[in-house]
């Protein structure tokens, strides 16, 4: 027993994981080809998930806040981004892939400058005064939460809105008999360059050396003479941005976003970093791809679970691991 | 014991409240505010209980309208499936506590273990997906559109309660005594015993023991107090209370549907009557559900016209929209966490204390 968990630990451990799913599932289904569509599907949602639900877990690794009112940057930067693609409809229409790029390329700049500003002005107003306090926090990004879901509403209103993709991210590759959506390889690999520029930041500069050790130490980064605000502000920026990225990239996938967005996805994003383990990116990625993972699998093998599925995934890990499956070392 | 000016203040105003419930249908006699009155009243006993959670012990949930919710569908699916009747009353309600009492243990001891935090993330996904279920389950609990039923024939509004010579209902200061007066007094009557037991329990050992839990975990743990062990207990406690209420509060509506049980806007009205009456003192749940239910009903109206007023501005209409009213109540409550933690009664009890 010792040494089948030694082997595997070698090759992975918890990392197998969502290799074991997918196997699993392949055996469950029987037909390659639809293995494959799925599989690519819950590998780019796992994607867009990682990215919104990053800066969740990075923030509260780093700060110890836990921002309940995340969700509110995936729903501005998904109809930041709506709004900047409908107003460059033009651009989008023409022919040339050139100025279809620039108007993706707009929008999605346009949700990360919302996500740093309203970061910014988030951690400042709302959050630095309540540093420490749990209840507290939980109470007034809740409240926060249900503001900017009013804002929400008030601006664009409450019917759901079309979101138009450029004509080359539309369509599908076939191989073969297997047929691959081009957005989702392209958020796929969007998600992926997120990842590994967050892990080259975390691991190969020295914001990230920070970050790291005020992950496990804060007052020990204080007593060192860094000023440890500063680092939390960006830290909250760049977390947010990157929900508002997640968020825009989410619209784009869907193609209809309603104002219900932000609260549907804070129930997946929360799932992802309890699995994951609070705090970690590396878990972070995990959880999300095992979300993904299991969220297309259940749906086309059990349609009727697949809305359970996240919860009963999230309570089978809970059980194993209570504090999920990579957690960050406290 | 002599008491501060606040205080008395604090409980002057409950017997002013108390006194208005009880002789609500007398007092204003339109069917609207009749339903103000009873939905008061369900929302005291329903913010009483989740403040034992948040304000006695420190725990975050945001599952307590699933309690509601499993009440308010067991009596719904009860009555619809075998008939008004007080069996069926009976086997609902109690079908949504042993429901209640189940969910409640399994997620207690799964995870009132870790972090406040955590325990408040589960209890989000758990209420969602119950949320999902009931609609999704339709043939039972009949989706988004809800179940419509019929309450017990006492409460009937063609129920004569006492009749005069001539067979007519009896007119007390000009109320007709029907049914639905006496499903108002049934409302009131329940809430009124479930807050005074909840009043009770905060007061006994056990709440002191709950306070402990909150102010000093370790410290509890350390003088020989099961801190997992209470806090299961109060947070069953608090979902069977929350179910009770929803059970009464479907019996009085006569329909029971996503909206008035189970969605996440209750969940928020529950917070916000929470934090704006008080938190950690029951009063505080009176206030504050009081003051809440007025603004919804009320307050709506008022944003109409101040709506229709700024007609001319930009953006303004839209701020001020009736629809748009939780809008300014979360900012109010924002504020209120920032400046005024403990609440409207938490605020004037302390106030005039001699330190």
């Amino acid at each position: 027993m010792d040494n089948l968990s030694d082997t595997l630990g070698r090759f992975g451990g918890v990392n197998l994981l969502p290799v074991a799913l997918a196997g699993l599932s392949f055996v469950l289904i029987g037909a390659p080809s639809s293995w494959v569509t799925l599989t690519v599907a819950g590998l780019s949602m796992g994607m867009m998930l990682f990215l919104m639900a990053s800066g969740l877990s990075l923030v509260f690794g780093l700060m110890d806040v836990l921002n309940f009112g995340h969700s509110a940057f995936i729903s501005f930067g998904a109809f930041i981004a709506a709004t900047v693609l409908a107003a460059l409809g033009g651009w989008l229409d023409s022919d040339s892939v050139l100025l279809a790029s620039a108007a993706l390329g707009l929008a999605l700049l346009a949700a990360i400058a919302f996500g740093l500003a309203a970061g910014l002005f988030f951690e400042t107003v709302i959050i630095r005064p309540v540093y420490r306090d749990h209840l507290r926090q939980i109470l007034i990004t809740m409240g926060a939460l249900i503001v900017s879901e009013q804002i929400i509403l008030a601006v664009w209103g409450g019917s759901p809105i079309t979101v138009p993709r450029p004509p080359f991210l539309e369509g599908a590759w076939i191989i073969g008999d297997v047929s691959i959506e081009i957005y989702r390889v392209f958020a796929f690999a969007l998600g992926a360059g997120v990842f590994v520029g967050l892990m080259l930041l975390l691991n190969r500069t020295r914001i990230g050396l920070l970050i790291r050790a005020g992950v496990e130490n804060r007052e020990m980064v204080e007593a060192l003479g860094f000023k440890i605000n500063r680092l939390f502000i960006g830290a909250f920026m760049l977390g947010s941005a990157l929900a508002a990225l997640g968020g825009a990239m989410w619209a784009g996938y869907e193609t209809l976003i309603t104002p219900a967005l932000g609260g549907e996805m804070m129930i997946v994003v929360f799932i992802v970093v309890i699995i994951g383990g609070l705090g970690s990116i590396q878990g972070t990625l995990l959880g999300a791809i095992i979300v993904g993972l299991t969220a297309n699998y259940v749906g086309y093998l059990a349609p009727k679970l697949a809305l359970a599925s996240n919860m009963i995934l999230m309570m089978a890990i809970l059980m194993w691991r209570p504090s999920g499956l990579r957690p960050a070392i406290k | 014991m002599k008491q501060s000016f606040g205080t008395l203040t604090v409980k002057t105003t409950m017997l002013v409240i108390a006194a208005l419930l009880m002789f609500a249908p007398f007092l204003f006699q339109d069917i609207r505010a009749l339903e103000v009155a009873a939905r008061i009243c369900i929302f005291i006993v329903l913010v009483a209980s989740y403040d034992l959670l948040i304000g006695y012990t420190g725990i975050v949930s945001f599952a307590h309208t699933m309690f509601f919710g499993f009440g308010a569908y067991g009596a719904a699916i009860a009555l619809k499936q075998m008939g008004p009747g007080w069996d069926a009353v009976a086997l609902g309600t109690i079908a949504g506590v042993l429901v209640s009492l189940v969910v409640a243990t399994a997620i207690g001891l799964v995870s009132l273990r870790v972090k406040a935090i955590f325990f408040a993330m589960i209890t989000l996904a758990a209420a969602s997906v119950v949320l999902v279920l009931a609609s999704q389950l339709s043939q039972i609990t009949g989706g988004e559109d809800g179940i419509t039923y019929r309450a017990p024939d006492l409460f009937k509004t063609a129920t004569k309660l006492m009749v005069d010579d001539d067979g007519k209902v009896v007119r007390w200061f000009g109320v007709k005594l029907n049914g639905k007066l006496a499903a108002y007094y049934f409302v009131f009557l329940t809430s009124l015993v479930l807050f005074l037991v909840m009043l009770r329990i905060t007061v006994s050992p056990l709440g002191t023991v709950l306070k402990a839990i909150r102010e000093n975990e370790a410290r509890a743990e350390a003088i020989g107090y099961r801190v997992v062990a209470y806090r299961t207990f109060v947070f069953c406690l608090s979902a069977a209370v929350a179910s009770v209420a929803g059970s009464v509060y479907a019996i009085w509506l006569k329909y029971t549907g996503p909206d008035t049980a189970l969605s996440f806007a209750i969940m928020i009205d529950i917070l916000l009557m929470v934090v704006i009456g008080g938190m950690a003192t029951m009063w505080g749940a009176v206030i504050g559900a009081t003051l809440m239910v007025m603004a919804q009903y009320y307050l709506r109206d008022l944003m109409g016209v101040a709506s229709e007023a700024v007609a001319g501005i930009p953006l303004l209409p839209e701020l001020l929209a009736p629809d748009r009213w939780l809008l300014w109540l979360g900012i109010i409550f924002i504020l209120l966490v920032y400046f005024f933690p403990k609440g409207i009664a938490g605020t004037l009890m302390t106030k005039g204390v001699r330190k």
